[in-house]
């Protein structure tokens, strides 16, 4: 079997994941580029059992304040999540639950603030098969659905509970439609704004009149919850007209229907704009921005091949991101170490590369708060400013703070893994550098790395000077700008 | 891409040249002859303020007609008279701090600001509102272009953003803002103690002086490590910074804190930006009970500026300070089956400090849905513009800041009757 060599593997793995484990190199390192790939989007078939290593020795570790919760507490929900991306086999589908949690962004806040702190939690991030009325929480509708087809995942969202309080669809009735998420499926979901006008805003709203909650199920038992209903007494049973087809014939209305039946609008509407030519372009973009690069804009030609390959599949996005990941843009050079890292992809590639025994997952919220990302809790339904925006000097130190607080945790460990690199100081360095990958840094930064190692006195490799060095040249590696990048 | 905005602005470095307003009072010759420098804080009421619930026309039939359950009864509100279209007025109930600055004479409030076939996009909304540039809003923030317009060198701390990341406002071609929410966090942490410590402190401020040869993307990072090395110092004396009196615990109140502190401690910071979100008020919207949605909005907004105001009163730095609100766009005025509002257009602005000539600029809306109100736009659902918001940024740089306004916002926005500084 042909291997793949390290730098082609762990740029598809930064891409595709959350950079490597040791074992995931180990795992990856013996098949062909096609076949990492066949294995990262045919994720279905490893098993996903990973929620079980939860609490044990040798696994990232969680803080639990009486009883781990992450169906019920937002802060053990997050802590599950950042655990997933560290120990998770199925690297792929906790990027694209990443990627759609951004792009669906919805935030606990507001669905807490409306329904309560636990019932937020729990319609953000339940597992339907711990919850007592079968909750399916919204990432891991992400999760199911993570390389599925986006109709349906349209469709899905525009019935997930967290969704309909978040962007008020819950009130949306005939006599007062509810524009909020009419306007932002078109300008956020799939077209992009440009391609819609207000009046498509207000016949959109129409459109989901009655698109709302119910609330089955026993108190006594924890069974009770929100979930979608259609109210046909709510929807506005008037012709909708658009300003782009709908219908495969070029129609633009949606016409008059009984209340029983008007349950198919929103079905029309959510099949005109997935199979909306400027969606295919829309995601294809934005996939660019994601997994290829954000350095440079992508050309007409990755546009329309991605967008034909959404519309040829019929918006299967499992082919969508094999031919991403096949795409010569994916493997030109110059997409190598062309994204800066979110927050939440730096902490969980740190970890993987620096270590995690011993170390919690909660001890990543708050810096992770402070560098910006919040999860579960975009700032806004457009998501988070991506790219440069990341970047302040804030959270920067932020970033640089982190990777003091998880070096100064794995010193010992480090230290032990570099005795056999301790003679010399370069050695040493080099031993570092290969550890915490980097794109390529300057002989000026590598010269003031090496004389870190040596300003305090001369160097003797004793366990002492291995621990302190370890630490603070991790500590300097891993909050370099180089290592932002990924 | 994020990256064309910091290569949106291709010309030079404008000339700038000192044009403040000739001082009116003696004590302001005093203080420009002291060399403090005058501060703007940009104050984002981010999700889109219902101006109609803030200041409202309470005498207006059609105001209670089309918001039956979430109008503020006339009874109720901080009547601050009528404008010069004889509409009478009043303040949100809970804006009683901002009332006594407009008792003052400090408050101007600048109703139906906007602009032409207005975006109710809240993110195409914020970045037109940000970039002052209704055409193409994907370059710099004004207020980064202005601070691209300062002479060289900028000092790192020229401006302080307390938001999450930076907005678009601050985006700037060579004026890396930085982002301060907590000067109490903004410290260097080591796995190290003692001389070790203070030798990783040492490589990682030469490691971020460094400047990578032909990586722009790369440098920009860069850029943000050297600006954080080298404002750890002055902002750790923010951090210390001790109130005159006690600022409300909301994030509006902790940001405006360090605010003060920053102007206390005479940092440099030349520009501050501060945000409070929450006005996407779709459903819900509550002007009138204590626990109401908007009534909280008021309540943040109004704790927080009048504990700002009066800090700076006390410390004798409220004359070199100048509070501008904007939000990306007003709400419909017919309110929605939710107990809420839409997304609307026109609304209006708030500015505050210690040198503004306060009162009502321009005219309220008429609610009428007479088809021929020239007030009102989109079939009589939103509030019409009258006064080009960028008019409003025009006279802050231009009286304000000492800049050039018809070069920073690429047009003669100056309008006369805007003489509220």
């Amino acid at each position: 079997m042909a291997g793949t060599p390290d730098r082609q593997l762990e740029h598809l793995l930064r891409r595709g994941g959350f950079g490597a484990r040791p074992d995931e190199l180990d795992f990856y390192s013996q098949m062909s580029i096609n076949e990492i790939v066949d294995t990262l989007v045919g994720f279905q078939s490893i098993a996903d059992d990973v929620d079980a290593n939860i609490g044990k020795p040798g696994y990232l570790g969680t803080t639990t304040r009486g009883v781990f919760s992450p169906n019920s507490n937002i802060t053990d929900a997050r802590q599950r999540w950042v655990f997933r991306m560290v120990h998770s086999d199925r690297p792929l589908q906790e990027k694209m639950a990443l990627f759609w949690h951004n792009h669906f962004a919805t935030g606990y806040t507001k669905v807490a603030g409306t329904l309560g702190a636990t019932e937020g939690a729990r319609y953000m991030a339940a597992k339907a098969s711990e919850d007592p009325g079968r909750v399916r929480g919204q990432i891991e509708l992400f999760r199911d659905m993570a390389l599925g087809n986006f109709r349906d995942l349209l469709l899905a969202v525009a019935k997930d509970t967290a969704m309909l309080v978040w962007l008020d669809g819950r009130t949306n009735t005939k006599a007062k439609p509810q524009e909020n998420f009419a306007r932002e499926i078109m300008e956020l979901f799939t077209m992009g704004v440009g391609n819609y006008t207000e009046q498509d805003v207000y016949a959109g709203a129409r459109v989901f009149t009655g698109w709302n909650l119910q609330r089955p199920g026993s108190a006594a038992d924890g069974s009770q919850h929100y979930e979608f209903i259609y109210v046909p007494a709510q929807h506005d049973t008037a012709a909708k007209t658009f300003s782009f087809p709908i219908f495969s014939d070029g129609s633009k209305t949606i016409p008059a229907r009984g209340q029983n039946d008007g349950m198919q609008d929103g079905i029309d509407f959510i099949n005109a704009l997935a199979g909306n030519p400027n969606t295919g372009r829309y995601l294809a973009r934005k996939l660019f921005r994601f997994f290829v690069s954000e350095f440079r804009e992508p050309d007409d030609s990755f546009v329309n091949r991605i967008a034909g390959v959404y519309q040829n599949s019929r918006y299967d996005m499992r082919v969508v991101m094999r031919e991403v990941f096949l795409t010569p843009e994916f493997w030109d050079p110059s997409s190598y170490w062309a994204r800066y890292s979110w927050p939440a992809e730096f902490v969980v590639r740190t970890l993987k590369d620096v270590g995690w025994s011993g170390f919690s997952a909660d001890s990543t919220l708050t810096p992770l708060a402070n560098m910006g990302q919040t999860l579960f809790d975009p700032p806004d339904v457009s998501g988070w400013d991506l790219g440069q925006s990341w970047f302040s000097s804030g959270s920067m130190l932020a970033r640089m703070n982190f990777a003091s607080t998880l070096a100064a945790n794995q010193r010992v460990r480090l230290a032990a893994n570099a005795r056999d690199f301790s003679r010399t100081p370069q050695a040493f360095l080099s031993f570092f550098m290969s550890e915490i990958a980097t794109p390529p840094v300057e002989s000026s930064v590598v010269g003031e790395w090496s004389n870190y190692l040596t300003a305090t006195g001369a160097w003797t490799g004793v366990q002492a000077q291995l621990e302190s060095k370890s630490a603070g040249l991790v500590h300097l590696i891993a909050g370099s700008p180089e290592y932002q990048l990924q | 891409m994020r990256i064309t905005r910091r290569q949106f602005v291709k010309g030079g470095v404008a000339a700038f040249t000192v044009t403040f307003a000739a001082p009116e009072f003696l004590s302001d010759l005093a203080r420009a002859q002291g060399g403090r420098s005058r501060n703007l804080v940009v104050l984002n009421l981010s999700g889109g303020n219902d101006a109609l619930s803030m200041l409202v026309p309470y005498n207006d039939s059609f105001y209670y007609n089309r918001r039956p359950t979430i109008a503020i009864p006339a009874g109720q509100v901080l009547q601050i008279g009528s404008d010069s279209s004889n509409v009478a007025l009043g303040l949100h109930p809970r804006l009683t701090g901002l009332k006594q600055i407009y008792d003052q004479g400090r408050l101007a409030l600048i109703q139906r600001t906007g602009y032409e076939n207005q975006s109710r996009s809240h993110f195409l909304g914020t970045d037109i509102w940000s970039t002052a540039d209704v055409n193409n809003p994907q370059g710099n923030g004004w207020v980064g272009r202005y601070l691209d317009s300062l002479p060289s060198p900028v000092d790192a701390l020229v401006g302080w953003n307390t938001a999450g990341s930076l907005p678009h406002v601050l985006q700037a071609t060579r004026t890396a803002v930085p982002t301060i929410p907590n000067p109490g966090a903004y410290a260097f942490s080591s796995p190290n103690s003692g001389a070790e410590a203070t030798a990783e402190r040492n490589a990682a401020a030469r490691i971020a002086s460094h400047v990578p040869v032909n990586q722009p993307e790369l440098a920009f990072v860069y850029e943000n490590a050297a600006a954080a090395m080298a404002t750890l110092g002055r902002v750790a004396t923010v951090a210390t910074y001790a109130p005159s009196l006690t600022y409300p615990n909301t994030g509006l109140g902790a940001a405006l804190r360090a605010v003060a502190g920053a102007m206390f401690r005479g940092v440099g910071t030349k520009v501050f930006y501060v945000t409070t979100g929450g006005f996407d008020t779709h459903s819900g919207q509550n002007p009138n009970a204590a626990n109401g949605a908007y009534f909280g909005l008021m309540a943040t907004l109004n704790d927080a500026l009048l504990a700002f105001y009066n800090d700076l009163k006390n410390q004798g730095l409220l004359d070199d300070t100048l509070v501008l609100s904007f939000s990306e766009f007003g709400r419909r005025i017919s309110e929605n089956g939710s107990q809420g509002t839409d997304h609307g257009a026109a609304s209006t602005m708030i500015v505050t400090g210690g040198r503004i000539s306060g009162g009502l600029f321009g005219t309220a809306p008429n609610l009428n849905t007479d088809p021929k109100n020239p007030t009102l736009e989109n079939s009589n659902g939103d509030v019409h513009f009258e006064t080009d918001f960028r008019s409003v940024y025009a006279r802050v740089i231009d009286g304000w800041l000492g800049g050039d306004s018809v070069k920073l916002l690429g047009g003669d926005f100056r309008k006369a009757s805007l003489t509220f500084v």
